[in-house]
């Protein structure tokens, strides 16, 4: 395992700059205007270089902060390659539970891939090989024990565009429910959607029209079922790819919103390409480039005193 | 002949262009040129082609009643006194003897003196059409560029006149197919409403006796015939409803495992054989249909009627021993075949439109690959391989070889596969070829018949096109 872990404060150059009045709120707040601030700071150039000088000698990743609270997903030096060709390079990252981990980093890094391990749908595309180990509540997903059909029940997944199966409200929430067999009785089923559209906050919306087609809903309605579909196998984990990149800032917000509240009751990783979002919902963040895993740590830290030179650079805009 | 007069036109259309894009280019001098000079020189170009070209078409359209109207003019008296009839024969001779061949009747003594007369005087004539008609096509050429040469100037805005009739020769073009299809229902309905004026439609759509040989016979008694198509039809939708239940499964399931299932290898080799298995003639299908499907299907039943007959299902025992090689099975299952390619290869299509994004999301929610297909793909294909379908449907009905060759032609009212029936298409051939007074209306009826399959097929094809066309459009 090649991660090296900031433990202590004392490993933490230029610790003054964790000043806790710099935090940005997390969790439905404004956009980090500290993030600007943070590269501004005189100080800041030189805790910077110091960090990336250290790290530059092996591709390493720098763990800003330590996850607290139990780890959910653990992932050690996982690669992937898509017919031969890498894509994702040894990545080790812990994932907590009852958290939003946001993966973020310039398009093409691998931030899908790494996201498409955790449920192995890298299995669905041909040609594509995983290595490394992950393991969910400390079981190898990978393992030959596991049936991917089983874990993706325990792992939801929702995409970057909204895709919603041609049937209707219903039968699209009740869709996992009805192949896991989880339920028998109609009015069960009744049940599971109806608190399954709540949770996902469409409830409302569509009450009066559950048996009407799901592609009449609007793209933010759309996206809302479908997370509403994810959470009605009531899984552990819900994985999301850029969910609101085919969105209007009114249904992002919706989305953002939503994210929070589902946050008390699942693990969520989150990829985004907006700063703004990523500050905005999640706790955890994950920066990805060139298909290695740059630096992780809470967010508020990787936003205002990110220890590596290309995080920096992302952040604030610089490339990607 | 006519081979020098395109030469020169050929020739002369080169130097309009190429005098086009010279002049173009020497004229612009000093001014801003609205096109380029290769757009002058096409201009040139259409301006020599376009008119030699019309006077061409109108050539060869009035030059034969042209040079009729000529040859009448002179007429000696002993050739325009005889009935028209002699008269056509007499210079159809005459021509035949122009051209150095003999001539096909023996004629008497005056006209026999007058015939290499008028044999000279017709290839004069036509001599004289043919490089009258020639010389006015190079001069409508040499017109129509100097016409051009005259306008080609820096504001001349060639390129948009070009684009022109580059549009209207391919409207042109379209209009051809158009007009071709409206000609050919024309045809049709004009022939069906003779035959419908000496049989009533009803008792076509609405007769359960055909049998139109009678008719030929006037001295019989039922002479009118028995036109009543309902046989026919029965026996098209027997055949057809066979053909599908073989067609659709198989079709169905083979595009389920090529487009979800198959590697890309396989994919790559079944594809294409697929649909060089759609190419084989319908003869061939044939063949297969008359030589081995149906001796193999008869001697299967006549085995089942043989092990039957002495038990208590005796009756069906003696029915299954007697099924001979032609029968709607073995027509049908063999059409069947024919469309598994067609089905399959456009289920496929279908199904690669699905979004990928439905599979992922499927699979994504724990889904395996069969209930994917159960209960996504397939529902979200349905409307367009239901489409399919209706349109295999429409092949099945036109097809006529395997019948043919297969079916029998019994026009028996009945839905026992094992019976020999006949279809529409069938008919229509034995209606029409051999020897046909083409008064009757035993002739007359295969073009009622070709109608009614024409508008069948024309509505399900209608239904099958707006089907996947709005299914095509759900996902875009
Ligand atoms: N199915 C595939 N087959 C082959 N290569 C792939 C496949 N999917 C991704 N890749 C490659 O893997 C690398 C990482 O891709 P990935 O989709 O994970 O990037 P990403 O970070 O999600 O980018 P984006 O932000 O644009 O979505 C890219 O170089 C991409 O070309
Ligand atoms: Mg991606």
């Amino acid at each position: 395992m090649k991660t090296r872990i900031f433990r202590s404060a004392e490993d933490q150059t230029g610790a003054g700059t964790a000043d806790p009045t710099h935090a940005v709120r997390m969790g439905g707040q404004v956009l980090p205007a500290a993030v600007s601030e943070a590269s501004e700071t005189a100080g800041d150039a030189d805790r910077i270089e110091a960090a990336a000088e250290s790290s530059r000698q092996a591709d390493q990743t720098v763990v800003a902060t330590p996850p607290t609270g139990p780890i959910k997903i653990a992932a050690r030096d996982v690669s992937v390659f898509y017919e031969g060709k890498q894509a994702l390079f040894e990545v080790s990252l812990d994932i907590p539970d009852k958290t939003v981990t946001a993966l973020i980093g310039p398009s093409g890094c691998g931030k899908s891939t790494f996201l498409r391990t955790m449920n192995r749908m890298n299995d669905t595309i041909s040609g594509a090989k995983v290595t490394g180990r992950i393991a969910m509540d400390g079981e190898d997903i990978n393992d030959r024990s596991i049936d991917p059909v089983l874990l993706r029940a325990r792992v939801g997944m929702v995409f970057q565009r909204p895709n919603p199966f041609p049937k209707s409200i219903y039968e699209n929430v009740a869709y996992g429910p009805k192949i896991h067999g989880l339920v028998s009785a109609k009015s069960e089923m009744d049940g599971v959607v109806e608190s399954a559209l709540k949770r996902a906050g469409l409830w409302d919306e569509v009450a009066d029209r559950l048996q009407s087609s799901a592609m009449g809903l609007s793209g933010g309605q759309q996206q809302r079922l479908v997370i509403a579909r994810a959470i009605a196998v009531n899984p552990e984990v819900i994985l999301m790819d850029e969910p609101c990149s085919a969105l209007d800032p009114i249904a992002t917000a919706r989305i953002e919103e939503l994210i929070d509240e589902l946050r008390e009751r699942f693990c969520i990783v989150i990829v985004t390409h907006s700063m703004a979002q990523a500050a905005r919902v999640s706790q955890r963040t994950a920066f990805f480039h060139m298909g290695r895993l740059v630096e992780t740590g809470d967010t508020e830290d990787i936003f205002q005193n990110p220890r590596e030179r290309r995080t920096l650079d992302y952040i604030t805009g610089r490339f990607g | 002949m006519i081979w020098i007069y395109l030469l020169i036109l050929v020739a002369l259309s080169v130097a309009a262009y190429l005098g086009g894009r010279a002049l173009a280019v020497r004229r612009a001098v000093g001014a801003k040129p609205h096109s380029r000079p290769g757009q002058h020189g096409a201009y040139a170009l259409i301006w020599v082609a376009a008119p030699a070209l019309l006077v061409l078409v109108l050539m060869s359209l009035f030059s034969a009643p042209l040079e009729r109207q000529l040859t009448a003019v002179d007429t000696p008296p002993e050739v325009a006194a005889l009935d028209p009839f002699r008269r056509d024969a007499f210079f159809a001779d005459a021509h035949r003897l122009g051209r150095g061949e003999p001539a096909l009747q023996i004629w008497e003594r005056p006209l026999a003196e007058q015939l290499p007369v008028e044999a000279r005087r017709m290839v004069s004539i036509e001599r004289t059409l043919k490089w009258g008609g020639g010389l006015a096509a190079v001069l409508a050429a040499v017109l129509g560029g100097l016409f051009a040469m005259t306008q080609i100037r820096p504001q001349i805005r060639a390129r948009n006149r070009v684009e022109g009739w580059v549009y209207g020769a391919l409207f042109v073009c379209s209009a051809i197919a158009v007009l071709t299809t409206i000609g050919i229902i024309a045809s049709l309905a004009f022939d069906s409403f003779r035959f419908f004026q000496r049989v009533p439609i009803f008792d076509f759509l609405f007769g359960t006796q055909w049998s139109p040989q009678i008719a030929i016979r006037a001295d019989q008694v039922g002479s009118t015939g028995a036109f009543g198509a309902v046989p026919l039809f029965a026996g098209t939708l027997l055949i057809m409803a066979i053909a599908m239940c073989v067609a659709a499964p198989i079709g169905l399931l083979s595009a389920i495992y090529l487009s979800e299932y198959a590697g890309r290898g396989t994919r790559a080799v079944v594809k294409p054989l697929l649909e060089i298995l759609a190419g084989v003639p319908t003869v061939v299908y044939g063949f297969f249909a008359a030589l081995t499907v149906g001796p193999l299907l008869r001697v299967f039943f006549n085995e089942i009627g043989l092990f039957l007959i002495g038990g208590p299902l005796d009756g069906l025992g003696h029915y299954l021993a007697l099924v001979q090689n032609q029968m709607a099975l073995t027509a049908g299952a063999v059409m069947g075949i024919m469309l598994i390619p067609f089905v399959s290869s456009l289920s496929d299509d279908i199904l690669n439109a699905v979004p990928q994004t439905l599979r992922d999301g499927s699979f994504a929610m724990g889904a395996t690959k069969s209930e994917t297909v159960k209960r996504v793909l397939l529902p979200a294909a349905l409307p367009g391989i239901a489409g399919a379908l209706l349109l295999a449907m429409s092949r099945a009905i036109g097809e006529t070889m395997i019948v043919t060759m297969a079916a029998g032609l019994a026009a028996n009212l009945t839905f026992n596969p094992l019976d020999t029936v006949t279809t529409v298409t069938v008919q229509i051939v034995t209606l029409l070829t051999g020897d046909q007074e083409f008064n009757s209306a035993k002739t007359l009826s295969a073009f009622g018949l070709g109608l009614t399959l024409f508008m069948a097929t024309l509505v399900l094809n209608i239904v099958a096109h707006r089907i996947v066309q709005t299914y095509r459009e759900q996902y875009d």
